[in-house]
């Protein structure tokens, strides 16, 4: 987009155009506070995370334990990390293949303006609006072994009831659900929102031209609202990378420490034990992960639109 | 961060500060920083601060209370400010120690002469000194042992007065089991309340001997064989399926109630669990008294410390620059009569000698005797080889109780974990 006026010739032109409008001045104006503020607690804390995660520190007084690569190579060969990582890919797979497509179904199901439908968004949204802890404590309740829904379930059928959450293999399966069921309903919105700004009349022909429901989906809504998708999608992969509150109080990383993500691990492992270089170092090995995201989606949608 | 609140009330002190500072001599403002607490313990904290205040004048005590966790986390940033209490809440070992090194404790040596050192046993004091200096004063004591249901037991058949040995108490599981008692609960989600078993073992088998070796870093350290062979008893304990359904999903707070409601025979945990389990259960009313007992961790054959006890040593400790005001206020808080007053109310075992007398409830008294009698009080793991090593002990021993680790790699996780403490 950016790169076809980078021309020097064109930035002069521009530049001048740009003073005679005024538009340098509000620049100069409007840029300071924005870029201080983004310096000050974006940038700065990042510099100063970076230079933590070589000390061995505890948190009390200045850093002053130079360990150099040691807090990243402990963190690269600690099997819990990997688990950790693992999570969070399974969480982004999940949220990509699972949560996106069920959101874009329903959202293709209630999106016009009914009041039947305006209900169904309602109950499908107010996951979304619930607090993280609240949303996490109410399902601890539900995986409850003891009172807890699961266990009255399994109690009707006659069966020894199951504690999920203290099952290793069963943890993180069931924090990825809590999790599906949590954001959906934002990205429907998404959805729904774009496809209101479908042109009526476009569904209108496809259907004149003798289209069923999922022909019109697949052919004209979804191709419609590609940009809305491709947004969403970037909601998901940074949201993955950032689930932290669910998991807290649901299990807490456990059962020994088998459900852990980044996020989570970088708490547990370096700010409650406080390694805070240690912790630093994770959080620094999580900001080039997101780094690197960002990066190729911003390559991948820029190619995709220039074409 | 400050809140609004906190920052007018600031405002508002610091001004009636200066205004008073003209007319009277200079007050003093001691602020004390406790982990939250009983509305019975912070009214016995207020009253004595009251009664300094009278004996006092133009001191003021500010009692100030943070929830278990983030005092944890928030000490460290509070201490380096110049919001830093005065008077903060310690526990001995290593964790003391990171904040000596950091230089936040004031040297309580001299201060402790005149007869203030006598009134603590030496163990207390021990906990509290590093390289022969001592940064803290003893508040009170706590240990670990069995809450045990008699009803439940008798139930089974098992006589509680026979476990004396780490197999009497396999036994006496193997006995509950098939009489379909559930023969423990323990709160694992937590982690904590799982090492109590493994730390309690660890205890039994090294020693104070094996424990300084191990902190030396002599031989193999924590991977030394005691520490190996508690990690193997445990797993004898938990092949046995023990503990009640689900016990990784369980929190204290729920182990200790279920324990009130009589769903278990067992419950390893501290002395502190007598009031909170009763209020905790059901009916509010708990085990009644007559079924309940608190039985000392069972010994270990070859063990080199089944002489000692393991549990918690908590008190005071004072900031470097804090006024020497603090010192009085101190030695006035952990004054004979106002250990006796907590110990006659049942807030907590005293640490004082001849305090604990006033003890209300048989359980107290035999804490106070098995201290007493104790050849060493091991204090806990995550107080005394510091918070890292300490939930890496809390992992381990979920682990193993999972059968997710074996013993040996067990110690040596521990043995990595003090390495890179």
């Amino acid at each position: 987009m950016i790169t076809s006026s980078y021309s020097p010739s064109g930035w002069r032109h521009r530049l001048r155009r740009g003073r005679a409008s005024g538009r340098l001045s509000a620049v100069l104006l409007l840029l300071p506070p924005a870029l201080i503020l983004f310096s000050l607690f974006v940038i700065l804390p990042l510099a100063d995370a970076a230079y933590y995660s070589l000390f061995d520190w505890n948190g009390y007084a200045a850093p002053s334990d130079f360990v150099g690569a040691q807090n990243y190579q402990r963190l690269l060969g600690h099997s819990i990390f990997h688990t950790a990582l693992w999570n969070t890919a399974q969480l982004v797979i999940v949220s990509l293949l699972v949560q996106l497509p069920l959101a874009l179904g329903l959202a293709l199901l209630i999106y016009r303006k009914t009041p039947t439908n305006a209900l169904f968004r309602l109950v499908f949204f107010l996951p979304y609006i619930l607090a993280e802890v609240a949303a996490g404590l109410i399902w601890s309740f539900v995986f409850d072994g003891e009172y807890g829904v699961t266990a009255q379930l399994f109690h009707a059928l006659d069966m020894e009831s199951v504690y999920i959450l203290a099952e290793r293999q069963w943890a993180f399966a069931a924090i990825m659900t809590v999790i599906v069921w949590k954001y959906f309903g934002f990205h429907m919105m998404i959805y729904i929102a774009a496809l209101q700004g479908v042109p009526k009349d476009l569904v209108e022909a496809a259907r004149l031209e003798g289209a069923g429901p999922w022909q019109i989906a697949r052919h004209v809504q979804v191709p419609m609202i590609k940009h809305a998708i491709v947004v969403s999608v970037f909601f998901a992969l940074i949201g993955s990378l950032q689930i932290f509150d669910i998991i807290i109080p649901l299990t807490n990383g456990g059962p020994s420490n088998s459900t852990h993500t980044i996020v989570t691990y970088l708490y547990t492992f370096g700010l409650t034990r406080l390694k805070i270089g240690f912790g630093s170092a994770a959080a620094i090995f999580l900001f080039v992960i997101a780094m690197l995201i960002a990066f190729f989606y911003q390559r991948h949608t820029t190619a995709k639109e220039g074409t | 961060m400050l809140s609004h609140p906190r920052k007018t009330l600031m405002i508002v002190s610091v001004a009636t500060l200066l205004g008073s500072a003209q007319s009277a001599m200079a007050d003093t403002t001691i602020r004390v920083m406790r982990v939250e607490i009983s509305q019975v313990e912070k009214d016995y904290y207020a009253e004595i601060a009251r009664e300094f205040e009278k004996s006092h004048p133009g001191v003021t005590i500010e009692l100030d209370y943070l929830s278990n966790e983030a005092y944890k986390s928030k000490l460290p940033t509070l201490l380096q400010s110049d919001q830093r209490p005065d008077i903060f809440y310690s526990w001995g070992g290593e964790a003391l120690k990171e904040k000596v090194e950091a230089g936040f404790v004031k040297d309580l040596t001299a201060a402790m002469q005149d007869g203030w050192q006598a009134r603590f046993p030496d163990s207390a004091i021990d906990a509290f000194t590093i390289d022969g200096k001592i940064y803290g004063a003893p508040l009170y004591v706590t240990e670990v042992g069995l809450w045990t249901n008699t009803a439940l037991t008798e139930k089974a058949g098992v006589d509680v007065d026979a476990i004396d040995t780490w197999q009497d108490f396999l036994d006496a599981v193997t006995t509950l089991k098939k009489a379909g008692v559930t023969p423990i609960v323990v709160g694992a989600k937590d982690g904590w309340p799982m090492h109590f078993y493994w730390g309690s073992l660890a205890t039994r088998l090294a020693g104070q001997q094996g424990f300084k070796t191990a902190k030396a870093g002599e031989g193999e350290g924590f991977a030394a064989p005691p520490f190996v062979q508690a990690g193997e008893k445990l797993k004898q304990l938990a092949d046995l399926e023990p503990f009640q359904p689900g016990f990784m999903a369980t929190t204290y707070e729920r182990a200790s109630g279920m324990f009130g409601d009589g769903k278990a025979a067992f419950h390893l945990m501290g002395d502190w669990d007598y009031l909170p389990s009763k209020q905790r259960s059901v009916s509010g009313e708990g085990v009644p008294d007559e079924d309940l007992r608190f039985i000392s961790f069972p010994s270990v054959e070859g063990g080199q410390g089944n002489e000692a006890t393991f549990g918690g040593l908590n008190g005071w400790a004072v900031t470097h620059d804090a006024p020497e005001m603090a010192v009085t206020f101190l030695k006035s808080l952990l004054s004979l009569e106002n250990q006796r007053e907590a110990a006659k109310r049942g807030i907590f075992v005293p640490i004082v000698k001849g305090a604990e007398k006033a003890l209300a409830t048989p359980y107290g008294r035999k804490v106070a005797r098995d201290i007493e009698q104790a050849s060493y009080h091991q204090i806990f793991l995550d107080h005394d080889l510091g918070v890292s090593v300490g939930a890496t002990v809390n992992d381990i021993s979920t682990d193993i109780a999972q059968g997710v680790t074996s013993p040996q790699e067990a110690a040596e996780r521990v043995e990595e974990a003090w390495q890179f403490r």
